[in-house]
């Protein structure tokens, strides 16, 4: 039987960070408790957010069940934890910048040649661009696991464009509605400066072109899209434009936004498009969503687009395994944060004992992403095991694998009451002229009694994340 | 050599359309086998857009033409001097590193007659730079040049399969056949001054490169079984046509799009 570290719990007595919320919770009746959930839900309707965390696609109208039992750090653990991840963002940026500049790190034997150069991430267009200050990825979010006191472990990071960020504003904000008195009697770190910040971040990175305030806006699919909520939410509350393609045209090495007064010169764009929809004229002709010429634009230091195309390149799950490498490699430090050890199928070592141990371990698809082409060894049945056997063999360089880790839990509502559930954490870390960590993070909860797996497609739900000020 | 350039590209519309952007990779690539004397670009009616010179070296503008547009006329008006450097690429300032070039497109994708052809082609082959000109030769032999028989969006693949096309499918079978072997080749696109014997063809030509560690980029016409020289003008590379094309362009609209392509070359006497 696996130990699961308790966040609340260290046998009967309750950890500091969470001794405000015992009380809490004996104190609430049954029907108290139903009421609140049945108000936090109608909540989360009205203000329309729904089914799409991480564009995981699914039900786009399905809500996302919220856990109103809030999941508490302490300032010290904070503290660590930020360290590790400003680490972190630092690191995979140095990458960036250098697998589209001299490729250093590469030279230098301590990364594959082909996991960089070859990777699909790898944008070529870009190879020689250096955008402002050097960044390509602006918001990084990097999703972690606690396994004990001290122990977190990073499964993967995000580089692109991780969404996921209005459901820690708005956890936050309709537990503060709902509970003002634990807001009263707790000092919490506060999140609402989420906003502010992302936009001085984008403003930091406006092109060199740029004379006086940047004009800044958020550029969206289109409200198809899983995560349009979001992308119009951000938009709202940093007071910038949400563009589609067509709102937009580039002319005189600018880019331009049509508005009811004319064009406006834009800036900087925060785009949730992929890189292959941005532009036809660079990359998919036949992309009906992006701007075509977007890239010469941005190319020739018209305007910044973040994150920076070709960023996918650092987030990579085969690259992942190379993140200390680059800590040590551009940062002369040792990793804060550790990562989950890795086999890569690819290697015929790894490959053997992924085999070998398969019923032990969690397999991943090196893009996969969401929970799906995923295989949890000792949650699976024979059968579906042999499948995945069969699925490595024939294709094992698209395979990883890890050990099965013994994520932590927090105390959870359910049906019967209170029960431990286990939670990840993505923190969201913002790079422009400095970065920041907002103290907090979107926590996602396995609801499923046992189950490892936190997404929302696969039966997750999502927590208020609590750092305790000091 | 000194030649001079006179090419001009009209896009022609039956009704005006919206606005039109293009994206030029029409300047003269900057290394030891060419000097450019004079080089002029311009979009008539058209608004110049930013420049700059992307990672494997080619300058690269754009332009715009606000709505309603019925024509976009591309003009290139040049001299340049040319230097036979054996095919080889030298002196060319480019930072891309070459394994980013071993990426497969839907035009240059492998598939049985390919594979076939480059196994054949170098079976008994140690050396690379005599492998590529193994894979060059083999794939002059496999495809024969017939205009008209091929069009812009015809694969390596389907052109080996009919034997026939023109030197854009020259070019991506030999890109497929040398990635098949693990060699990083990519897609040339410039001019080739038409000699009097008339044995080249195709004013507007294209060509590929292939990567031999030690040497760099080497060029390799199988369309005129030869390696480029001072009858070469090189403008731009990519990893097929599509993405080497010295024009990208987009013109906002439904109606049906007309292009006429005319290009002079000539020898300046000295």
């Amino acid at each position: 039987m696996t130990e699961y570290f308790n966040e609340m719990f260290d046998g009967d007595q309750v950890r500091a960070p969470y001794s405000a919320l015992d009380g809490w919770t004996r104190d609430m009746p049954a029907d108290l408790r139903a009421m609140k959930q049945a108000e936090a839900e109608a909540m989360f309707r009205r203000i329309g957010i729904t089914f799409a965390v991480y564009g995981e696609g699914g039900d786009p109208d399905r809500l996302i069940p919220f856990d109103m039992f809030p999941r508490v750090f302490t300032q010290m653990e904070w503290r660590k934890l930020e360290r590790g991840i400003k680490q972190r963002a630092r690191a995979l940026n140095a990458f960036l910048l250098d697998v589209y500049g001299r490729g250093e790190i590469v030279r230098a034997g301590r990364i594959p040649a082909r996991l960089v150069y070859q990777n699909e991430a790898y944008e070529r267009a870009v190879s020689g661009f250096v955008p402002p200050r050097g960044i390509y990825s602006h918001i990084v979010g990097i999703d972690l696991v606690r396994t004990g006191r001290d122990q977190f472990y990073v499964l993967e990071d995000n580089c692109r464009t991780p969404s996921g960020v209005s459901y820690m504003l708005e956890n936050r904000e309709i537990m503060m509605r709902m509970f003002p008195q634990l807001f009263r009697d707790n000092r919490i770190e506060p999140v609402e400066g989420y906003p502010e910040a992302l936009r001085r971040t984008l403003a930091s990175v406006a092109p060199a072109k740029c004379t006086g305030e940047p004009t800044i806006a958020i550029l969206t699919p289109g409200h198809f899209n899983s995560a349009y909520y979001e992308h119009s939410f951000l938009a709202d509350l940093m007071g910038v434009d949400l563009v589609e393609g067509a709102d937009l045209f580039v002319e005189g090495g600018f880019c331009w936004m049509r508005t009811t007064e004319g064009p406006q010169k834009l800036d900087v764009i925060y785009r949730r498009l992929d890189d292959a929809y941005l532009d036809p004229l660079c990359f998919r002709p036949d992309s009906m969503l992006g701007v075509p010429g977007l890239m010469d634009v941005y190319r020739s230091g018209g305007v910044t687009i973040t994150s920076a195309p070709g960023a996918g390149v650092a987030d990579d799950k085969a690259i992942y395994t190379f993140v200390p490498e680059m800590i040590r490699f551009y940062l002369g430090e040792e990793p804060l944060l550790e990562n989950v050890p890795t086999w890569q199928c690819a290697k015929e070592d790894d490959l053997k004992y992924v085999l070998d141990k398969i019923g032990e371990l969690v397999v991943k698809e090196v893009h996969g992403s969401g929970g799906y082409g995923m295989l949890v060894g000792p949650k699976s049945t024979k059968e579906q095991i042999e499948i995945f056997r069969h699925k490595i063999m024939e294709d094992p360089d698209n395979y990883i694998a890890q050990p099965t880790l013994a994520l932590s839990t927090t105390p959870t509502f359910v049906e019967e009451g209170v029960a431990p559930r286990h939670v990840d954490l993505r923190p969201y870390c913002l790079v422009g002229d400095k970065i920041e960590l907002m103290p907090g993070g979107l926590t996602r909860v396995a609801l499923t009694e046992g189950s490892l797996v936190v997404n929302s497609s696969q039966g997750g739900g999502v927590k208020d994340t609590w750092v305790l000020a000091e | 050599m000194i030649l001079t350039v006179d090419h001009v590209t009209t896009y022609s519309y039956d009704t005006a359309m919206g606005a039109s952007v293009q994206s030029l990779r029409l300047f003269p690539s900057r290394f030891s086998g060419q000097r450019e004397i004079d080089w002029h670009v311009a979009v008539e009616g058209g608004i110049r857009g930013g420049e700059f010179r992307d990672g494997a070296g080619d300058k690269v503008e754009s332009w715009s033409v606000r709505p309603p547009v019925e024509e976009v006329v591309v003009t290139v008006r040049g001299q340049i001097e040319t230097i036979d450097t054996a095919g080889v690429l030298r002196g060319h300032r480019e930072l891309v590193h070459p394994m980013a070039y071993l990426r497969e497109t839907t035009a240059t994708w492998i598939d049985e007659g390919l594979s076939k052809l480059a196994a054949e082609a170098v079976a008994d082959c140690t050396e690379t730079l005599d492998c590529a000109h193994r894979l060059s030769a083999a794939v002059s032999e496999a495809i024969s040049y017939e205009p008209g028989t091929t069009d812009a969006h015809t694969t390596a693949a389907e052109a080996l399969a009919q034997g026939k096309g023109v030197c854009q499918d020259h070019a991506h079978a030999l890109i497929a056949v040398a990635r098949a072997h693990d060699m990083p080749a990519r897609y040339v696109s410039g001019y080739l001054f038409a000699t009097e014997d008339g044995a080249p063809h195709e004013a507007a030509h294209a060509w590929t490169e292939i990567w031999i560690e030690g040497m760099g980029w080497i060029g390799f016409d199988a369309a005129n079984s030869c390696c480029p020289d001072d009858r070469y003008i090189r403008l731009g590379s990519g990893l097929d046509a599509n993405e080497a094309a010295p024009i990208r362009g987009i013109t906002q609209g439904g109606s049906e799009e007309r292009l006429n392509v005319t290009v002079a070359l000539e020898q300046v006497q000295q």
